[in-house]
């Protein structure tokens, strides 16, 4: 059984069609790239699987269970967690606190134990300071831990972001053009922290890309969207050389 | 000295009921980025409520089955109007705000004028025009501190707002709920794809600020016994600006500021004739906005809603 399942989505604002007939199968462990141009469509079919908008047509299954209509707070806790395009923090908030919210789902104490401090809550809480150190760690932001996220340079709101994103502990892990707007150098090292994660978490990762080098180095398999249609799927080698592919990206300074 | 320090403890009395009700403003401010209008109401609607629990209980002891001290049956009017009020808010979000929240958001701000009217009318229909008295839970005691009269009433007004909003301050610093309702301040549409429950957090925020302001509704009982439908307006009115001078959505601005309010408004009427009161108090008030325009705790409110 795959670990995510869509099958023949298809989506519409309105009367633009900006999804159709999308079908993708994520296995455990796996990543995955999703390609294209600016507006094919790729981050709408984000926003469609982890339930920020409801497909007009389609199937979507999460470790077997359809989630089409579920809130995106439902889905986002069975599992399935995401980054964003731009970076969404919480602005005033320290990168603690960020990990630390993330964890919501996991926290299963109500207010009444919240009041009296059961012993559960303090157990609770202690294993999310202890997952939000560990990842603080593994991100290379432990000496950013009570920092105000505004203040901090653009990369390591990037890591923040990543660590939010894990301390939910996903089985799939969402990552919407995450090196937008890096330098190379900050591209190299975030691309080690993808694999660093990938190797210690073992989670599936489906990423959306605009730079292909990134996608090429890291994917096994690979789509290829554009105007919302799939063009072309299969290895980084095979859609390197697709003709389709290469002319969707003509003009595109992108390209490596 | 002895009249400023008069007029001092006058102050904290009023504005502990302006800083309680402005932090139920501000709060769903906070979150949902829009003010509840009906909240005013809301401080009646804890008041009335207290009015009865008290009654209650006062009865309750009177028949001799269980005898409870005054002041225990205080605490007890406080805490059960406090839980049964913020599910009139909850009731309030989940009936008037909820369906509206991806409408315009002037459709949404009106919601609260209606409900508020709401309010009052079935409060009228209800209890018809006579107007009721809080009942004496705590038997008036003067106290002359260095010519000062302090009343035990006061002491204990100012007493249980900074309790109350101490007590606010550790849940929204320190538990899971309280995050996440400073996370949907900064970035609303976030939330809920982190695994957070958006309408739980704003039910519960609803339901905190409502709290709050039957706690006001109870200690002003108090103080000022007479009750009628439309005692939440003008106070309501005050207490909004209030969260607005504090800065929108700044929880420790709107207790700050309702403190502010409360010593402007004092301090106006003992220097000026007092029907100028509230003439000199808001002009103050119009100029701090006017060099501080997002507040005393503001800042540039730009939560996201929508991805």
């Amino acid at each position: 059984m795959p670990l995510l399942e869509v099958k023949h989505m298809t989506h519409f604002f309105g009367g633009l069609r900006a999804v159709h007939d999308f079908n993708l199968s994520i296995e455990k462990g796996e990543i995955r790239g999703l390609i294209g141009p600016n507006g094919a469509g790729k981050t709408t079919i984000f926003n469609l699987i982890t339930g920020v908008y409801t497909p007009t047509e389609g199937e979507i299954l999460f470790q077997g269970q359809p989630i089409v209509g579920l809130q995106p707070h439902e889905i986002a806790s069975r599992g399935l967690s995401r980054t964003f395009q731009n970076l969404r923090l919480w602005r005033h908030m320290s990168v603690v606190e960020h990990i630390k919210m993330a964890r919501y789902s996991k926290l299963t104490y109500g207010l009444v134990g919240a009041f009296f401090d059961t012993p559960e809550r303090r157990r609770q809480e202690e294993e999310s300071d202890e997952i939000a150190h560990r990842l603080m760690k593994e991100l290379g932001i432990s000496h950013l831990a009570d920092q105000i996220v505004t203040n901090l340079p653009y990369g390591a709101q990037r890591r923040v972001e990543m660590a939010r994103a894990l301390a939910t502990e996903p089985d799939l892990l969402f990552l919407d053009e995450p090196t937008a707007g890096m330098n190379p150098e900050e591209l190299v090292e975030m691309m080690d922290i993808f694999r660093q994660v990938h190797e210690e978490f073992g989670m599936a990762i489906f990423l959306i890309e605009h730079r292909l080098r990134v996608v090429m180095e890291l994917c096994e398999r690979i789509q290829t969207l554009v105007f919302g249609e799939v063009i072309a799927e299969g290895t980084p080698d095979e859609i390197q050389n697709n003709p389709k592919v290469i002319e969707a990206y003509l003009g595109e300074e992108d390209i490596h | 000295m002895t009249y400023f320090l008069q007029n001092v403890v006058n102050a904290l009395q009023w504005g502990s009921f302006y800083a309680l009700i402005a932090l139920g403003y501000s709060m769903v401010y906070g979150v949902l980025l829009l003010f509840n209008f009906a909240h005013g109401d809301v401080f009646m609607v804890g008041s009335y409520i207290g009015f009865f629990v008290a009654t209650g209980l006062v009865g309750l002891s009177a028949t001799g089955i269980i005898t409870l001290p005054y002041w225990l049956i205080l605490v007890l009017t406080i805490l059960i109007s406090m839980i049964l009020t913020s599910f009139v808010g909850m009731l309030i979000e989940r009936v008037g705000y909820r369906p509206l929240r991806d409408a315009p958001r002037a459709s949404a701000a009106i919601t609260g004028l209606m409900i508020g009217i709401i309010l009052e009318t079935l409060n009228l229909i209800a209890l018809g025009a006579e107007r009721y008295k809080f009942p004496e839970l705590l038997q008036s005691q003067t106290y002359d501190f260095m010519g000062v009269s302090i009343t035990n009433k006061k002491i204990m007004i100012v007493f249980v707002s900074l309790l109350l909003m101490y007590l606010l301050n550790l849940f929204v610093m320190k538990t899971k709920w309280g995050m996440a309702m400073r996370a949907m301040a900064y970035d609303f549409a976030v939330v809920p794809l982190m695994g957070i429950p958006l309408n739980t957090i704003a039910a519960l925020t609803f339901g905190l600020g409502s709290a709050l302001a039957a706690a006001a509704g109870i200690l002003f009982g108090t103080a000022y016994p007479v009750m009628d439908p439309y005692m939440g307006v003008t106070i309501g009115w005050k207490a909004f600006v209030a969260a607005i001078l504090g800065g929108r959505g700044s929880i420790v601005g709107a207790a700050v500021a309702g403190f502010i309010l409360g010593f402007i408004e004092i301090f106006s009427a003992s220097i000026f004739p007092s029907t100028y009161r509230d003439l000199i108090a808001y002009s103050i008030i119009l100029l701090i906005l006017v060099f501080r325009p997002h507040g005393l705790f503001g800042q540039e409110h730009t939560s996201k809603l929508r991805l």
